[in-house]
C-alpha cells in the first residue's frame, strides 16, 4: 500500500515539475500577494499633511503648532494667508486636515478664557478621518495640560491630573498593521495554493481519462487521494516557510511561540483546506469549473471573512455565521496566537477542532459524491 | 475453461436502456471481438466489465470473480486499455512504466524485467527518456498496451485500442495482440474495423444494447446470411442501385466503392437477370456481375438493419 501511494505521489511531482503555468501559481502568487499585502495596504496613518491658518501668529500658536509637527503623525505643508486658500487646498488634496487659530487666541488665552480652535479635516476617508481627529485630540490634550501647569505654577499651586491614561498594546506595541496582517496572509496564501493545486490535479486526471486507468487499477480512492495529497502538503509547507522568512526579513515579525504547535496547526488546516480541494475535484468535471471554484471558495472568503482585514467581531451576526464556511478564519485565530502572542495551545485547540471537523465534512461529502457518480457514467 | 461469463447483463440510464440483458462466455486465451456501432452498448458492457460501473441487473463473472459484488477483485485480475489514451503525456516513458508498475506493486528483479519487456514491444528502446507526448500515435499505442498488461493480467479489455492508428501501425498492433493471446490471455477487443474482426476467435455483435450475433466469422457469414449475395460492378453505381431497389427480388442493397452488393430474396435470380435488368432495360453497362461469400461486413450490416426495422 505505501508502495503505491509513494508511486502516486512521485508520478504528481514529476508532473508538477513540467507544469510551468501551475508552479507559477504555487510559488510566483504567495510572493505577489506577500508584497502587495505588506506593502500597499498599510492602515497606519502616518505623515498627514495639515495647513495651518495663524490669524494670531502669537508664541502659543507656534508652540501649539511645533508640539503636532514633532511626531511622525504630521507634516506641515504651507501657511494660509486668507480663508479662500483653505477651500482650495482641501478640495485640491494638498493638504488632509487645516487649522485654523482665530485672532483672539492669545488675548483670551492671557485673560484665561476659553479658546476654539477649528481643524477642518478631508472626511472622504471615514477611517484616516477619524485616525487624524484621534492624533489631533491627543496633541490638542497634551497642550492644554502643559498651559494649565503653567498657569497653576505661576499662581503656586500643585498641578493635578486626576486621572491620567497610560495606555499600553501588548503583542503589537507600535501597532503596525502588517503584524496583524501577515498571519491573515499566509492563511490566505495557503488555502489558495492548496485547494487550487489539489482540486486541478484530480480533475486534469478526469479531463484527460487517465483517472480510467487508476479505477481499474487496484488502487483504492483513498491511496490515490492521500498519494496526490501528500506533495501539495509538501508544497504548503514550503509555501507557509517562505512566507514566514519573508515576513521576518521585510516586516521583522518573529515567531512568538513554538514552531511545532505552529506545524501541528498548518497540518491540520492543510487537512481542512485539502479536504475542500478534493470536495471540489469530485463535483467539477473540467479544470476551468475546478479553478473557478476553487477561487470562489477560498480566495473570495479567506479575504473577505476569515478576519484577515475586516475584524469578524464588528460583523452582523448573520455575516459571523457566515464566516465559517472557511477554514482559514480558524486558522488565522491560531496564527495570531503563535506568531504575534506566543500562545500554547490552550489559547486555540477550539479551533484546531473546528479544522479537523471542517476537513472531515468535505471529504466525507467528497466521498458520497464520488461513490454516486460511480454508478452513473 | 471460460474467462469471462455474463449472465442477462443490463444497464439502464434513466429510462434509457444501454445494455439489455445481454450474455456470452469468453473462453480462456481468445481473441475475443466486440463489435456495435458507435452508441451500441460496448463501452457500457466494457465499463461493467472492469468493475468500474455497477450493472442494473445481471451479472458477470471475470476472472472467477463477480463483478457485481467483487469489483475490487476483478481489478486484480485485469489490465485495460480505452480509446482514450491512458498513458500520462507530460511524462516520459520511463516514468509512466515506473508509474503502472508501482500501481501494480512491482519492484526489483520483476520490475526491472517488465520494464524491459515493454520497451521492447512498443519499439522504445533506447528512448526511455522521450516525452510519452512527442511520441506518434501508434507507439504511443502500444506503449500504452505494454503498461496496460504490466503485471501480467489473465484477462485484458481494449475498447477501440487502434482508432486513428495508420495501417501499418494497426497490424503491428495486432501482432502484439496474437502474442498477448498465444501466452494465454484472454482479450476481449471493441473495434469498428471489420477487418480487424477476422482476427478474433469468436464474435459478438450488438446492436441498440442488444446481442445480435456470435460466432467465429465464418459461422457469422453462413449463419446469418443464408439468401445468395451478387457483387455488381457498373458504369453508373447509383443509378444502378436505385434500379436494383424497385425490384421485389431484391432484398438489402449496399455499396462497397464502385461495386454494389445486392442479397436476393429468390434463389432463381441469376447473374443473366442482372444484366438484362441494367443493360438491356436501363441502358447501363456492367462490367461484372459474381455471386460471392458475403463479407463481415454484408452481415453486420444486414443484422443491423434487420433489427433496427424490428425495432422500429
Amino acid at each position: 500500500m505505501l508502495n503505491r501511494i509513494f508511486a502516486i505521489a512521485k508520478k504528481e511531482l514529476k508532473q508538477l515539475s513540467r507544469d510551468t503555468r501551475m508552479l507559477f501559481i504555487i510559488f510566483f502568487f504567495p510572493v505577489v500577494l506577500l508584497i502587495i499585502f505588506g506593502y500597499a495596504i498599510n492602515f497606519d496613518v502616518k505623515h498627514i499633511k495639515i495647513a495651518v491658518y495663524d490669524q494670531d501668529k502669537s508664541d502659543y500658536t507656534r508652540e501649539y503648532v511645533n508640539g503636532l509637527i514633532s511626531s511622525e503623525y504630521f507634516d506641515l505643508v504651507t501657511y494660509v494667508q486668507d480663508e479662500s486658500e483653505i477651500k482650495r487646498l482641501l478640495d485640491e488634496k494638498i493638504v488632509q486636515a487645516v487649522v485654523v487659530f482665530p485672532n483672539d487666541l492669545s488675548r483670551k488665552l492671557l485673560s484665561k478664557q476659553e479658546v476654539k480652535v477649528q481643524y477642518l479635516i478631508d472626511g472622504v476617508d471615514g477611517t484616516t478621518a477619524s485616525a487624524i481627529q484621534n492624533y489631533v485630540n491627543a496633541a490638542t490634550y497634551s497642550y492644554s495640560i502643559k498651559l494649565t501647569k503653567e498657569y497653576l505654577a505661576v499662581t503656586g499651586k500643585n498641578s493635578y491630573v486626576p486621572i491620567d491614561l497610560q495606555p499600553r498594546f501588548w503583542f503589537n506595541p507600535e501597532l503596525q498593521s502588517t503584524k496583524f496582517l501577515i498571519p491573515g496572509l499566509m492563511g490566505m496564501i495557503l488555502i489558495v495554493t492548496a485547494v487550487i493545486s489539489i482540486s486541478l490535479s484530480i480533475v486534469r486526471e478526469k479531463e484527460r481519462g487517465t483517472i480510467e486507468q487508476i479505477n481499474v487499477s487496484p488502487l483504492s480512492s483513498f491511496e490515490f487521494i492521500l498519494g496526490k495529497t501528500i506533495p501539495y502538503i509538501f508544497i504548503s509547507l514550503i509555501n507557509a516557510t517562505i512566507v514566514l522568512v519573508a515576513g521576518y526579513i521585510l516586516f521583522g515579525i518573529v515567531i512568538q511561540g513554538s514552531l511545532f504547535l505552529l506545524l501541528f496547526g498548518t497540518l491540520t488546516f492543510l487537512f481542512a483546506a485539502l479536504g475542500l480541494g478534493i470536495f471540489i475535484s469530485t463535483v467539477a468535471d473540467s479544470q476551468q469549473v475546478a479553478f473557478q471554484a476553487a477561487n470562489v471558495t477560498s480566495l473570495l472568503p479567506s479575504f473577505m471573512l476569515s478576519g484577515f482585514i475586516f475584524p469578524i467581531e464588528t460583523m452582523p451576526a448573520a455575516i459571523q455565521a457566515l464566516t465559517n464556511v472557511t477554514p482559514a478564519k480558524f486558522y488565522v485565530v491560531i496564527l495570531r496566537a503563535i506568531l504575534l502572542r506566543g500562545a500554547g495551545i490552550s489559547a486555540f485547540w477550539d479551533q484546531l477542532i473546528y479544522l479537523g471537523i471542517f476537513g472531515t465534512v468535505f471529504i466525507t461529502l467528497a466521498i458520497i459524491v464520488d461513490k454516486r457518480s460511480k454508478g452513473k457514467q | 475453461m471460460n474467462s469471462i461469463e455474463v449472465n442477462n447483463l443490463t444497464k439502464k440510464f434513466g429510462s434509457f436502456t444501454a445494455v439489455d440483458k445481454v450474455s456470452f462466455n469468453v473462453v480462456q486465451g481468445q481473441i475475443f471481438g466486440f463489435l456495435g456501432a458507435n452508441g451500441a452498448g460496448k463501452s457500457t458492457t466494457i465499463r461493467m466489465l472492469i468493475g468500474v460501473l455497477e450493472p442494473t441487473s445481471g451479472d458477470a463473472l471475470v476472472g472467477g470473480y463477480s463483478i457485481k459484488k467483487q469489483p475490487d477483485l476483478v481489478k486484480t485480475q485485469i489490465g485495460y486499455m480505452s480509446q482514450k489514451f491512458s498513458l500520462y503525456n507530460d511524462l516520459t516513458v520511463a516514468e509512466n512504466i515506473r508509474f503502472f508498475a508501482g500501481v501494480y506493486g512491482l519492484d526489483g528483479k520483476k520490475y526491472q524485467e517488465r520494464k524491459k519487456w515493454v520497451l521492447k514491444v512498443a519499439n522504445l528502446e533506447n528512448m526511455e527518456n522521450t516525452l510519452t507526448s512527442s511520441l506518434p500515435g501508434g507507439i504511443k499505442q502500444r506503449l500504452a498496451l505494454g503498461t496496460a498488461v504490466i503485471h501480467e493480467p489473465k484477462i485484458v479489455f481494449l475498447d477501440e485500442p487502434t482508432s486513428g492508428v495508420d495501417p501499418v501501425s494497426r497490424r503491428n498492433f495486432w501482432d502484439l495482440i496474437n502474442d498477448l493471446s498465444a501466452g494465454g490471455t484472454t482479450v476481449l477487443v471493441t473495434t469498428h474495423y471489420l477487418d480487424e474482426a477476422e482476427f478474433c476467435n469468436d464474435i459478438i455483435l450488438i446492436n441498440a444494447g442488444k446481442l445480435v450475433a456470435q460466432g467465429n466469422s465464418k459461422e457469422l457469414k453462413t449463419n446469418y446470411i443464408k439468401n445468395p449475395i451478387l457483387e455488381i460492378e457498373t458504369d453508373r453505381t447509383v443509378d444502378s442501385l436505385e434500379i436494383l431497389e424497385k425490384e421485389k427480388w431484391v432484398g438489402e442493397t449496399s455499396i462497397f466503392g464502385n461495386y454494389i452488393h445486392v442479397i436476393l430474396n429468390d434463389d432463381t435470380i441469376t447473374e443473366k437477370n442482372i444484366i438484362k435488368l441494367l443493360q438491356e432495360q436501363n441502358g447501363i453497362n456492367v462490367k461484372r456481375v459474381e455471386r460471392i461469400v458475403p463479407t463481415l461486413e454484408d452481415v453486420f450490416i444486414h443484422l443491423i438493419e434487420k433489427d433496427n426495422k424490428q425495432n422500429a
